[in-house]
């Protein structure tokens, strides 16, 4: 295949991959889109595959096909509320992938030379750099996921000196790079970054609160495109660069959002250790807490006419997502309007919440984003919300001291009752951190969520 | 432990103590319930209903009382039950300890242990045992109920074909939980309802049941609301001018309801024999105070006599009249009492002194009078005077003025694309373009994407930044063996993404559906 035909196959599935991501608009071309993604992927490699720089197979097909039949048994396995870990562990393979194409890249001496030699040389660099960080990190990211590590943030003494101090040496280390591969050295100097860019992957991500995931999820996933198009300019090929820009974006748009929903500043996401910087004492709670029962549940809901349920992640570890939909099923049935209202936070990763219902097969026209929903909750009698704490907590919009001051919170308390699932809570005069569970009209059913809800369903059918 | 609930005998006297839906819950608390045959017909309740929930029906009180370990009863014990309650036992049940001393003493001499409904704290926690409001609340929507009957008009305005119909106008006296419930009632019937509360503080709670809340044009530097909740009396000056405004109003409205008590004290007088003279013909007086004396002076108590043409109501049993539903609630009330009493579920009442509820419930304990009890400390209507808190929020010192800020880091790229431009050979300025206008693209396109699908965009993004296998492919070829195992490795790796990607892309978006 000539190099022109090769080019013209980058550009139509450089068109797709565009496509594909436009098609995520709605939910009726978001499928479309993702046979669009296929079909330019496809593309790109046949047209590769093809042209004059692919000479030998062998290798080629073995790794495509082992390659192709792991990814495919593990989308076929993965348990939707495992969606966060998925996606993590995706990030880091296309960081290491970089890292790879970093290395083999440095090894083949090209001819090239002068100021071309430099910037191919530090486009290699940063290659790399961006490739483990993105590695270790989202390895990390991982282990916290799957909670094989500690949610909690690992706080290092002088964390920030740290940081600095890395990407100090990183620079210094970019430099003697530089002068060693002069003389077409500089393995050594290179092996030592990518040492210091995984530690400071791992560190940076340690540092991160359970909470704070989505951003550190969507920060990944953005760095996993700036690996891509990093590589892209290490190859002079611009599929990679379009595609890695693409993907680059779309993540930090994604961080964006999520750090908006928080009413955090991406940096001391990133710096670490939520909760840190608050100002002055949050304010105690104090108040009696009215607990409730399955059966009370029930009765509540059969009177009301208009529900709206607030899912967060205490449903994703109950896995509730059925059992909430079967109530939502028996109690639509019953003529009641039952809504669902999403923080963009909520959960573990962007969408995640949309992803665990619509699982469920909750239909997505009755799930309402934040900003859809929250100017009306006076109208809605009962909210129900399963596992959720911060993104409901009035405290956010009152107490100026609350370490969640100013972010956007479902305003659920406006409606005439609210129930609230919740694990535990030392019964009687806990003080509690969230003004919501002692409001006058918000009832407390303790115990796991799923159980529990199974529980009013039956109450709901008998 | 035993649980019994005797028949009512006092006259009159309709409701019963449990009903067999709270029975279920109390059997469920690790009691044991029994009842006299027929204490719940008068309520419309069986004795077959009860027993199919598992509670043993008793023929005879003496025996049903002899048995108990805990009386469960609606009004305080009186004549033949006074002997028949057994030695050192407990008994739960609406008391009036301030004007029963001798019940009190009598109750003490034989050991038991006494909770009082009526003497339950008003907090926020207890509302849900608060049988006074629940009573409150049916007298308030009977008072209107008996008012219509003895009114010889609709409620509501209509306009026919005979003429017009003007809607009735009814004044209701103290905002208090059986004021609410009639004002409810008023204003469902079509009713135009005015209240008037002592009590500021109620204002808005009767402004949100769309009646018109009648102010006193008076300043008083004292709170009328008193300790839990509840009125107290008020100064000579502010009840003259009360006066004068239900004197203004009695010539204007058809029904008057009136609900206001001073605990401890005789009813205040508030609607004079002369404002009886000035309603109209056909008016009807509604006095639900007509237990403590009656807030108007022609109130006779339990009848309803017509003088002056006006019709005036002065039933005290008015939560009887409508035996099932106050039952229903009564029950729930004292149901929720013995869950509290039972926070191990076992059948076996524990009375905490160190719980405020059960504190302020407990009027006798063990033989010994412990009522009155301290003063609550929570009160559910003295809201806490609300401070102002001012945040200053101190700016960080800057020395570049605020104006220039948002500029900055389109300077700092400028200067670092100018830098770059500077060096960069022509080749590598076309990839920066590309670059460049993908991020803006991608910028255009991921804004677009509706945050129900933010976790499909992770993963197809994920699949397509696997598209790193083109720089594997394109060097898997070389000569040498390791480049070729690392691109390879490198291969293999971006595969698994983007088969895993889009595969579980599909996945996902199969099962988002309408």
């Amino acid at each position: 295949m000539s190099q022109s035909l090769v080019t013209m196959s980058y550009i139509v599935a450089t068109i797709l991959f565009i496509l594909s991501l436009s098609g995520l608009s709605n939910q009726e071309t978001a499928r479309r889109g993702n046979y669009y993604g296929m079909l330019g992927m496809a593309i790109a490699i046949g047209a590769t595959a093809l042209s004059a720089s692919v000479t030998s197979y062998v290798m080629l097909i073995i790794a495509l096909t082992i390659g192709g039949v792991i990814g495919a048994k593990a989308a076929t396995k993965v348990e939707m509320t495992q969606m966060p870990e998925l996606v993590a562990i995706m990030h880091s393979l296309v960081g290491l992938a970089a890292v790879l194409v970093g290395y083999t890249n440095f090894m083949d001496t090209g001819s090239l030379s002068g100021v071309e030699k430099s910037i191919h040389e530090v486009e290699i660099y940063i290659g790399i750099l961006i490739g483990a960080v993105t590695f270790s990190g989202s390895v990390i990211a991982f282990g916290k996921l799957s909670e094989r590590i500690s949610g909690k943030p690992l706080l290092l003494p002088h964390r920030h000196l740290l940081n600095l101090g890395l990407l100090t040496l990183t620079i210094l280390l970019g430099s003697w790079f530089l002068s060693s591969a002069e003389t077409d050295g500089g393995t050594f100097p290179l092996l030592l970054m990518t040492i210091v860019a995984l530690a400071f992957g791992i560190h940076m991500v340690m540092a991160i609160g359970g909470a704070d995931m989505p951003v550190v999820v969507s920060m990944l996933n953005s760095y996993s495109g700036w690996a891509a198009a990093a590589t892209g300019f290490m190859l002079s090929n611009d599929l990679l660069i379009v595609t890695g820009a693409l993907v680059g974006s779309s993540g930090a748009i994604l961080s964006y959002i999520m750090c908006r929903a928080m009413n955090r500043h991406f940096l001391s996401v990133i710096a670490g250790g939520f909760g840190t910087v608050s100002g002055g004492e949050a304010a105690e709670v104090i108040g009696d807490i009215q607990s409730i029962e399955a059966h009370e549940t029930a009765k509540l809901l059969m009177e009301a006419k208009t529900i709206m349920i607030i899912p967060g992640y205490g449903m994703a570890v109950a896995q509730a997502q059925h059992t909430v939909y079967e109530m939502t099923k028996f109690l639509r049935s019953k003529g009641k309007k039952v809504g669902f209202g999403i923080h963009p936070v909520a959960g573990r990763m962007p969408g995640h919440m949309n992803v665990l219902l619509a699982e469920a097969k909750v239909p997505y026209d009755i799930v309402f984003e934040m900003d859809e929903i929250n100017n009306d909750w006076a109208d809605v009698e009962v909210s129900i919300v399963i596992g959720a704490n911060d993104i409901v907590n009035p405290s956010a919009l009152t107490d100026p001291n609350s370490p969640i001051a100013g972010m956007p919170v479902l305003e659920c308390w406006k409606s005439d009752t609210t129930i609230v699932l919740k694990r535990s809570m030392a019964s009687g005069y806990a003080g509690v951190g969230n003004p919501l569970f002692v409001e006058e009209n918000t009832r407390m059913l303790f115990g796991d969520a799923n159980v529990m809800l199974q529980g009013v369903l039956k109450a709901l059918q008998a | 432990m035993k649980i019994s609930i005797p028949k009512e005998i006092h006259d009159g006297e309709k409701r019963v103590a449990t009903t067999p839906e709270a029975a279920a819950q109390i059997i469920k608390l690790g009691f044991s319930v029994s009842i006299e045959s027929g204490a719940g017909v008068t309520a419309d309740i069986s004795d077959d209903a009860y027993r199919a929930v598992g509670v043993e029906i008793v023929k005879t009180a003496k025996t049903l009382w002899k048995n108990a370990d805990i009386i469960l009863k609606v009004r305080a014990p009186e004549g033949i039950e006074l002997d028949l309650m057994p030695n050192a036992k407990t008994l739960i049940c609406f008391i009036w300890p301030a004007q029963n001393p001798e019940l009190m003493e009598h109750l003490a001499k034989k050991d038991v242990t006494v909770l009082a409904m009526d003497s339950v704290p008003r907090m926020s926690r207890a509302q849900k045992l608060d049988a006074l409001s629940s009573m409150a609340n049916i007298a308030g929507y009977r008072a209107v109920i008996e008012a219509a009957q003895h009114f010889g008009r609709f409620f509501t305005g209509q306009i026919t074909a005979a003429g017009k119909i003007p809607p009735a106008k009814i004044l209701v006296i103290g905002a208090g939980v059986a004021g609410l419930a009639a004002i409810g009632t008023a204003k469902g019937m079509g009713a135009i309802v005015r209240a008037f509360d002592t009590r500021p503080e109620v204002k808005e709670q009767i402004e949100s049941m769309d009646a018109e809340f009648l102010m006193l044009d008076f300043h008083d530097d004292q709170d009328a609301g008193g300790v839990g909740g509840y009125a107290k009396t008020m100064s000579p000056e502010f009840i003259a001018a009360e006066m004068e405004l239900f004197a203004q109003q009695a010539k204007e409205v058809d029904i008057i309801i009136t609900t206001a008590l001073i605990p401890g004290r005789p009813a205040p007088k508030l609607i004079t024999t002369q404002m009886v003279k000035s309603m109209k013909a056909g008016s009807v007086i509604v006095d639900l105070a007509a237990e403590q004396g009656g807030n108007c002076e022609l109130t006779q108590k339990d009848d309803v006599v017509v003088k002056e043409g006006v019709t005036i109501i002065g039933y005290t049993n008015l939560p009887s009249r409508l035996a099932n539903q106050s039952s229903q609630l009564y029950a729930t009330n004292l149901r929720h009492l013995l869950t509290e009493l039972t926070p191990q579920k076992d059948g076996i009442i524990h009375v905490n002194f160190d719980d405020e509820v059960l504190r302020g419930a407990t009027v006798i304990k063990e033989g010994k009078i412990t009522w009155p009890p301290p003063p609550p400390t929570l009160s559910a209507a003295a809201a806490p005077k609300a401070e102002t808190i001012i945040v200053v929020k101190k700016e960080p010192s800057s020395f570049i003025p605020a104006f220039i800020k948002p500029f900055i880091p389109l300077l700092i790229g400028g200067l670092a694309l100018l830098g770059l431009g500077s060096v960069a050979p022509a080749s590598f300025m076309s990839h920066f373009t590309v670059f460049v206008l993908a991020c803006f693209i991608g910028y255009q396109v991921i804004w677009n994407v509706s945050p129900s699908l933010h976790t499909p965009l992770m993963s197809v993004t994920n699949a397509i930044s696997g598209i790193i296998v083109i720089g594997a492919l394109i060097q898997v070829s070389t000569p040498s063996i390791s480049m070729s195992l690392l691109a390879g490795m490198a291969i293999l790796i971006a595969t698994i993404n983007i088969t895993g990607g889009f595969l579980v892309t599909r996945r996902m978006l199969d099962m988002f559906r309408k």
